[in-house]
């Protein structure tokens, strides 16, 4: 998805018209129906790697598909295992996919965060090595870039890593680490320089998670789920080969890296996004009228209550204005346009939308929305309906996106200092 | 839709923003307003404009074989000259005459009143001005004022406020009541009348932004049926056709001015020091102007997005004209009081723009319809 390497020749319009029908005509026959809405649940999701499983047939097939097209990866190189588009292809086939309502086949964060990286940055042998696993979906990779005493701060971190013969051998621990327990490797920020200053002295290290000597442990969060770890590595060996670029240099790959997360988080914000709409709930639960004169039909309603009603349209005017910033952000980009800036702005606004619209489903559901548990199921005349318990606990999830990937106040500082050009007063962007 | 400019429209941009630059920077306003001047906008520059072509963009070049001047040029091209024209403050019969009154006359009217009406709108000889607003608040539907049917024609009989440019247009497009009653859609109708017409009185209503506008009171003025825009009783959707046009096209200048008060406080951030720093290296500035820098942006995609809207002749426009009016307006508000406030004390004086920007955006907020009106109008539209 971020791999901005054009394979292809700038293609003319009546190629690219070409393409797009060819697109649609594949996605019409390939993507079965039950993937052209959105995932209702975590356990629809699929995520890509050796442990991979399908709750359905057509998942899997979905799955399977798009892998022999390449199209996990529609930008990197065939050679890769990528589906080698252009930026207007891979945009074409984002958009047709969009009309109708494709799901992602997989979620994969190597294939959005660190595939890019090793393209930019890997060797011949590093690409050949983990690219193309990626492209098939077969290795899922985490990160391990937070301590406990390096989050915002991350430059601060700690774990170690010893040049030994052609290893090193990597000491510490890592926190926060989505799906450490789940993955197959992990791309790690270590310190091999402990005497420079602190940016200076780190490096981009990738391990197997297979590898002796780590454990993880899992952390429970607010909504009841765990998804991330505790990464323990005692005297773990790492290959020097797993050393991407040179040694000491790994904040400017770990920089670049947090560029792409920033995209994939706002992608994935989106993805993530809270199923249920504002306007129909509110009507469900707090009642609704005969609408006022000039409303879409004849017997139209509206929220009985004025104040949810102009909470509602409020956000549902902000979600539409940064749809269409989205949306205008592609045009330019593909125009060839100094983009109006920055996945920071994107990444702090959808997760603090993300945040408000849960709060606003939360003051709608009242005291409905404070259910932990069903206890009975529905049909038992259980307490609370799955739908409630659902948007109970998407509240509180909502809650993790605004912090990880950079908080907002983090994205924040980046807009002023890098987009706006703001002195800085310190190194906390 | 599409949410950029191509080269045409970006070249027009370029034009206009150096156009207003020279011809018509913060200071010509200035000078009106301590001139107390009349008029409200400079009558040369309104020549100038007419000279560039900019007041026949929306319309097409003829009108059933009979040439009228416009270029049909469309709305993101006069979107971005009134974006330019934010930025300058520039006051012009752009607004009032062109968008309002001849939005009115091409929706509405017939050929022959085109063919009539429009050469000498787009020329910039005959101006308009539309007088709809009775109340604090903009409601086209609560109009009151009646048309009363006569024996060729109608009586009007009523009084309107809030008429932009009013007071020296040479040509009205009245909003009166033929049926129903204040508050209902039905029942409304678009006249058009020359504004010495026997019974009106006008009188200019000084306002915080220096622009003119009037209370109008009509007294028992009478009209024949050819004076009808469009269909007598239906009026109601013609109107808001035209509303919309106006409300997205003031969008568009409302955002220029938010981007030029964000321009200059961003400026000052980097260049007043105090504790022996630049007051933008302080982080309680920071996120705040990295917050309206984010809200700007979002209220640019729906302006676009609206105007773009327009040029397809989309279903979406009343939608994307109160999503814009909404957003802007509040970005706007915003915007014009942070710039107040990030100035210390320097912001509340006269010598400095700011002011200037704020009083204006007040007073556009107002315009057709303020942030909250649009967030109903918003929800009625989706159903809800
Ligand atoms: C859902 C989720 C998934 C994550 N996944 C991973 C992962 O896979 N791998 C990984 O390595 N990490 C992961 N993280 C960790 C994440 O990157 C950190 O939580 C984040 O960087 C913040 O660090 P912290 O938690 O230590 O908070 P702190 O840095 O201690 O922040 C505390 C508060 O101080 C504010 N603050 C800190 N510095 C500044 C400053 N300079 N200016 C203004 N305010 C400031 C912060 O915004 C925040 O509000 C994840 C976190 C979450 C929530």
């Amino acid at each position: 998805m971020n791999g901005a390497v054009n394979s292809m020749d700038d293609l003319s319009p009546g190629e690219l018209d070409d393409f797009r029908r060819d697109v649609r005509a594949w996605l019409e026959a390939n993507c079965p129906d039950s993937m052209r809405t959105p995932a209702s649940d975590e356990d629809e999701v699929v995520w890509g790697g050796s442990q991979v499983s399908f709750k359905t047939e057509d998942h899997r097939l979905w799955f399977e598909r798009m892998r022999d097209k390449g199209w996990f990866t529609p930008q990197w190189p065939t050679e890769y295992g990528g589906g080698g588009l252009s930026s207007e292809q891979a945009g074409i086939l984002a958009r047709e996919m969009a009309r109708l309502h494709c799901r992602q086949p997989q979620i994969n964060l190597g294939i959005w965060m660190l595939g890019p990286v090793l393209l930019e940055f890997g060797t011949q042998e590093q690409k050949q090595t983990h690219l193309p696993p990626m492209a098939r979906g077969e290795v899922r990779w985490c990160q391990g870039f937070s301590e406990p005493n390096a989050g915002s701060d991350l430059a601060s971190l700690q774990m170690k890593a010893v040049p030994d013969g052609d290893d090193f051998i990597v000491t510490g621990s890592k926190i926060w680490t989505s799906h450490a327990d789940k993955s197959d490797a992990i791309y790690t920020l270590v310190r091999t320089d402990p005497e420079a200053k602190k940016q200076e002295g780190i490096s981009f290290l990738l391990i197997d998670m297979a590898s002796p000597g780590i454990t993880t442990k899992p952390i429970e969060l607010i909504s009841g789920k765990s998804h991330f770890c505790e990464v323990f590595f005692d005297q773990v060996r790492v290959p020097q080969k797993n050393l991407v670029g040179e040694l000491n240099s790994g904040w400017t790959v770990a920089k670049r890296l947090m560029q792409h997360e920033r995209q994939a988080m706002a992608h994935l914000g989106d993805e993530g996004q809270s199923p249920y709409s504002l306007a129909d709930m509110a009507k469900q639960y707090l009642g609704c009228r005969a609408a006022e004169a000039g409303a879409a039909d004849s017997d139209a309603t509206e929220i009985a209550d004025a104040v949810m009603r102009d909470r509602v349209a409020a956000l549902d005017m902000d979600d539409m204005a940064y749809k269409l910033t989205l949306r205008r952000a592609a045009e330019e980009i593909a125009a060839g346009d100094d983009a109006l800036a920055t996945t920071s702005t994107f990444k702090y606004y959808s997760t603090e939308l993300e945040k408000r619209k849960n709060e606003a489903l939360m003051a709608i559901l009242g005291t409905r929305a404070l259910g932990w548990d069903g206890g009975l199921s529905d049909e038992a005349g259980g307490s609370f309906t799955a739908d409630e318990l659902a948007v109970t606990r998407g509240w509180l999830s909502s809650k993790v996106m605004s912090i990880g990937g950079g908080t907002t106040e983090i994205q924040l500082n980046v807009i002023a200092k890098r987009v706006l050009g703001l002195p800085s007063a310190d190194d906390s962007a | 839709m599409n949410l950029t400019l191509n080269e045409e429209q970006r070249y027009l941009k370029d034009t206009a923003r150096s156009f207003f630059r020279e011809k018509a920077p913060v200071a010509a306003l200035r000078k009106l307003r301590d001139s107390k001047d009349e008029l409200g906008y400079s009558p040369e520059l309104w020549r100038e404009i007419v000279e560039l072509g900019w007041s026949g963009m929306l319309f097409p070049e003829t009108v059933n074989g009979i040439e009228i001047g416009g270029s049909g040029f469309g709305f993101k091209g006069l979107g971005a000259i009134l974006q330019e024209s934010g930025h300058t403050l520039t006051a012009s019969p752009l607004l009032s005459s062109v968008v309002l009154g001849g939005s009115a006359i091409l929706l509405g009217g017939s050929e022959a009143q085109q063919q009539a009406y429009l050469p000498d709108l787009i020329s910039g000889e005959v101006r308009y001005a539309l007088a709809l607003e009775e109340g604090a608040h903009h409601d086209p539907a609560a109009c009151a004022m009646t048309a009363t049917p006569t024996a060729n024609g109608y009586r009007l009989s009523g009084r309107k406020t809030f008429v932009l440019d009013g007071h020296s247009a040479e040509r009205l497009i009245v909003v009166a009541r033929t049926a129903g009653s204040a508050g209902e859609r039905a029942g409304l109708s678009l006249f058009l009348v020359d504004a010495d017409t026997a019974g009106i009185t006008r009188t200019r209503t000084p306002m915080i932004d220096s622009r003119a506008a009037a209370d109008m009171h009509f007294d028992a003025v009478e009209v024949t049926r050819e004076q009808v825009l469009g269909t007598a009783d239906g009026g109601f959707a013609l109107l808001e056709q035209v509303l919309d046009r106006g409300r997205i096209c003031i969008a568009a200048e409302m955002l220029g001015s938010t981007r030029e008060l964000f321009d200059r406080t961003l400026a000052y951030l980097k260049e007043r020091q105090q504790f022996g720093v630049p007051i933008g290296s302080f982080q309680a500035l920071q996120h705040r102007m990295a917050t309206v820098f984010t809200e700007i942006e979002l209220a640019k995609s729906t302006v676009l997005a609206a105007l773009s809207a327009l040029d397809e002749d989309s279903n979406r426009v009343p939608l994307l004209a109160s999503l814009a009016k909404h957003k802007v307006s509040a970005v706007y508000e915003l915007m014009s009081n942070e710039a107040v406030q990030l100035h210390g004390g320097i912001g509340v004086t006269d010598a400095l723009d700011i002011g200037l920007f704020l009083k204006r955006a007040r007073v556009a907020q107002q315009t057709f319809g303020d942030s909250a009106f649009h967030r109903r109008r918003f929800a009625r539209l989706c159903g809800y």
